[in-house]
């Protein structure tokens, strides 16, 4: 209420004579507005991708260090529902880029539609990475130290077996691949709780990943690493699967959920807008939330075209 | 001088008295304003009295260290009292301290324009700000942090005490700092008034905008940084944890990839502001204007590439260490650039020791020491045995409070009349400046000897050869506390009974001083013109008012 007051009393005091309604006292022109605008709007797309680049950098040192881990773990990912998502908010960001249109040429009943259809799109992303998170939270494959899978990978859940599964030489030629969709639930946890206080002989995840990985930028281990045929097949009678598999689940949910956390701002600032284009506020003179706002959609559907093939897609 | 200043001599400067302070009344007209210097005001207060907290726990910290043995903390008492030293003093102080209250204050005007472009935003960054202090405060009612200000994994996934509270705090004051720096850079790019070109902008605009770029590209990734440790203390997330497999060392990469343009963030406006005062109190044009401001984006981009050289004992390869190393050296390039060009323009100059002026020589002397001592911290050999020692401790020091914290006083000296529209006592001003120059010597040079002899940093208790420097250490910290309050009585003292300041008391050409002090509400009654702000021949001193006043304009007004 204050900022009100004070905002009016600015652009009385200023003494211009005639503004156009949208025009803050302290611009020039709408023009000069718009150009602030937006290039502040590019600026804070910068911060972004560079606060996910910190994400992207990590995943980089481990996908480098630890392939053999990436390997086998994506395949706990389903790619259907992937490929699905990112469908989704493609289409999602073609209505919004057609809804800026539609502001700018003052299509009202457009606006508003392609608007609702673009929050429907983050609403239908939302729910499917929602499937996606509750299959994995069900079935163990959660970072750190809550890892503790229930299934194999490949096993998404709904009995599908999927093509990608025998690619790799990696599981199948270990797993025997015909009934062991969900594995004696008793085996793997023994195994995970173990894995920090790994036995002195061969490769210490618990110091070793630390110093040594950092220190040497060694030549990249053979895909499938040295960790996966060294002590701990025989060890815990285990084969097949590297050490710190959990480490992949920290990444894809640090990702996807600082991802997911950005769809919703994002829908939240549509919502914003699609409730002010509904009110009949913008027009050719004046569209510049929707088009911040359809900039920040676009980087968001922007990150998760990265992520989809850097998570999803390993080969 | 000192005569005049202390008589009180209303100046009928102010046209219509109306200005920024008088404009609107109550204290909702200040906490919902959108005037950049309001917001600056407030930031301003808000920072001293960060910076009155962060020095009571460095007072404590050095009574601690007076004697060996305990003296007033116990050892973990003594962990949490440096940790909160660092981190208050690093996130709450020096990073805003003079872009987001001065530089918030003097951009727009300097600048020619009304405001910031996003004047909302820049309160949203000042309430970040508070909330974030207020996190702050939090950890210090809950327990304190004992991590360092680095929040370095493993120990802190491990310790007990509150992180979760510092890193969100710190992630908060990173969102305030982004705000500021995107602000900047848009209305550096947007708002320069016809005639208001690049090369004619003041040497400071030029390293606030360098400033708004470190802080606009490196924050996020400190951003990220700290969610990371967040989530990896929540949800054991295993990225930054051995003992899951994870790797402490990318948490030191992501850390420092962000802190150490921070302390470019820290030193580059204040280099903008030495820039401002030495060409001012030399009555001389600035000496090499585009290599000041080149060097300014210089060390901007240089300042990204080097923040491996405080991993030198981390176990990086070699080859890494050899290169960030080169890099190192090659920032001392455009600080040495800025540094002679600041010598050549006093050379000849006709110089007054005003206050801020003090401070600016203060600066260039200290920041001399501490650049020249970084170049034993860069060189492999010699970091292996001066690291995490004194040594360490006493060069930061220089440079980030001999540098920046001096600017930030004379800044503060300097910009004073213009924020309050009252005049400090010059005699009580120089004789803080001294006794600061004095204090922060006994402080911290002996640091460098008990460094080099190998005094490790961070620690509670000392071994008897290390007694000698750490008395005359916390001597000398007692001798700048006092110069502080010193500072604070008289600056005090000034709001109530100062001179009333007139529209330009140092003779300088920047656009600010075209207006009345205080600035009215808009700035400006009329747009400036715009001219070579270093140009001082358009200017003579009156004795009516002690201050300078256009050539043109003398017999108007005498």
């Amino acid at each position: 209420m204050a900022e009100e007051t004070l905002t009016t009393a600015q652009s009385h005091g200023h003494g211009h004579g005639e503004h156009p309604p949208h025009l803050a006292h302290h611009f020039e022109s709408p023009g000069q507005q718009f150009d602030a605008c937006k290039f502040g709007m590019w600026i804070f797309l910068c911060t972004e991708v560079l606060m996910f680049s910190g994400l992207f950098c990590a995943y980089a040192v481990y996908r480098a260090n630890h392939p053999e881990i990436f390997l086998y773990a994506h395949k706990y990912l389903d790619t259907n529902l992937g490929a699905i998502n990112t469908a989704v908010l493609i289409c999602s960001s073609f209505t919004m880029a057609w809804a800026v249109r539609a502001a700018q040429k003052g299509q009202q009943g457009l606006l508003i539609g392609l608007l609702a259809l673009t929050l429907l799109g983050g609403f239908g992303f939302l729910g499917i990475k929602y499937i996606e998170y509750e299959h994995k939270f069900h079935k163990g494959l959660l970072p750190g130290a809550q890892y503790n899978p229930t299934v194999t990978p490949g096993d998404h859940g709904n009995g599908d077996k999927h093509a990608e599964m025998g690619d790799h030489e990696l599981i199948t030629s270990e797993h025997d691949a015909g009934n062991a969709h969900t594995a004696p639930p008793g085996a793997a946890p023994a195994r995970h709780d173990e894995e920090p206080a790994v036995a002195p002989t061969g490769v210490k995840p618990t110091e070793q990943t630390g110093l040594e990985k950092t220190t040497l930028p060694q030549a990249a281990p053979p895909p499938a690493g040295r960790s996966m045929e060294h002590d701990h097949a025989h060890e815990h009678g285990m084969t097949g699967r590297p050490n710190n598999v959990h480490l992949f689940f920290g990444i894809y949910f640090a990702m996807t959920g600082l991802h997911g956390i950005h769809v919703l701002a994002g829908m939240a600032f549509i919502a914003w807008v699609l409730k002010r284009s509904i009110a009949g506020e913008f027009g050719p003179e004046y569209f510049t939330p929707v088009d911040l706002v359809g900039l920040y959609w676009h980087l968001v559907d922007l990150i998760w075209i990265f992520l989809f093939p850097l998570l999803y897609l390993i080969h | 001088m000192t005569t005049i200043s202390s008589s009180y001599d209303p100046v009928p400067e102010l046209a219509h008295g109306n200005n920024y302070l008088t404009h609107t009344r109550g204290v909702l007209s200040w906490l919902f304003t959108l005037d950049h210097k309001r917001i600056g005001v407030m930031y301003l207060v808000g920072i001293l009295g960060s910076f009155f907290l962060g020095g009571v726990f460095a007072v404590l910290v050095r009574t601690e260290l007076l004697f060996q043995g305990e003296q007033v903390l116990t050892d973990d008492q003594y962990n949490q009292m440096f940790t909160l030293h660092g981190a208050v003093m690093t996130f709450l102080v020096i990073i805003p301290g003079i872009p987001a209250a001065l530089g918030n204050f003097v951009l727009p005007i300097m600048l020619g324009a009304k405001d910031v472009a996003f004047p909302r935003l820049n309160l949203a960054s000042f309430y970040l700000w508070t909330l974030g202090a207020i996190f702050f405060l939090a950890v210090l009612a809950s327990g304190g942090l004992d991590t360092g200000w680095t929040f370095y994994t493993p120990y802190s996934i491990e310790t007990n005490t509150a992180v979760i509270g510092a890193t969100a705090g710190a992630f908060i004051l990173g969102f305030s700092s982004i705000l500021t720096g995107m602000n900047f850079i848009v209305s550096i790019h947007q708002l320069r008034p016809p005639g208001m070109t690049w090369f004619k902008m003041p040497l400071f605009l030029w390293a606030l905008y360098a400033t708004a770029i470190i802080q606009v590209l490196a924050t996020p990734v400190l951003a990220i940084t700290l969610l990371l440790l967040i989530a990896e203390r929540t949800f054991q997330v295993g990225i930054f944890d051995p003992k899951l497999g994870g790797d402490p060392v990318l948490y030191q990469h992501f850390f420092w990839f962000y802190s150490h343009p921070a302390v470019y963030i820290m030193i580059l406006p204040a280099m903008g502001v030495i820039s401002e005062l030495v060409s001012v109190f030399s009555r001389k044009h600035i000496f090499g204007y585009r290599f000041i401001a080149y060097s300014s984006i210089a060390i901007a981009l240089f300042g990204f590439l080097v923040w491996g050289h405080h991993m030198f004992t981390s176990g990086q390869s070699n080859m890494m260490n050899m290169i960030f190393s080169a890099l190192t050296f090659s920032v001392s390039i455009p600080s040495a650039i800025k540094v002679f060009n600041w010598l050549a323009t006093m050379y000849k100059g006709s110089i007054s020791l005003a206050t801020p002026m003090c401070y600016a020589l203060i600066f260039i002397f200290l920041f001399g020491i501490g650049g020249l001592t970084g170049l034993f911290l860069t060189t492999l050999a010699t970091d292996i045995q001066l690291h995490d020692t004194y040594f360490v401790v006493a060069h930061f020091h220089y440079v980030m409070m001999g540098g920046t914290m001096i600017a930030f006083f004379g800044a503060l000296h300097y910009w004073w009349p213009k924020m309050t529209g009252r005049m400090y006592s010059e005699m009580w001003g120089r004789l803080a400046a001294f006794l600061v120059f004095v204090g922060f010597n006994t402080t911290f040079f002996p640091q460098f000897v008990a460094g080099s002899q190998g005094m490790p940093r961070r620690y509670a208790d000392y071994k008897e050869m290390y007694a000698g420097y750490h008395f005359v250490s916390s001597i000398g910290s007692y001798i700048m506390a006092v110069a502080f309050v010193i500072m604070a009585c008289y600056l005090l003292h000034s709001l109530f009974r100062g001179r009333k300041a007139p529209a330009n008391p140092w003779g300088a050409n920047t656009l600010e001083w075209h207006c009345s002090s205080p600035p009215p509400h808009q700035n400006f009654d009329e747009q400036p013109a715009v001219g070579d702000c270093y140009d001082y021949s358009g200017l003579e001193y009156d004795t009516a008012t002690d201050s300078y006043v256009p050539k043109s304009r003398t017999a108007v007004t005498t």
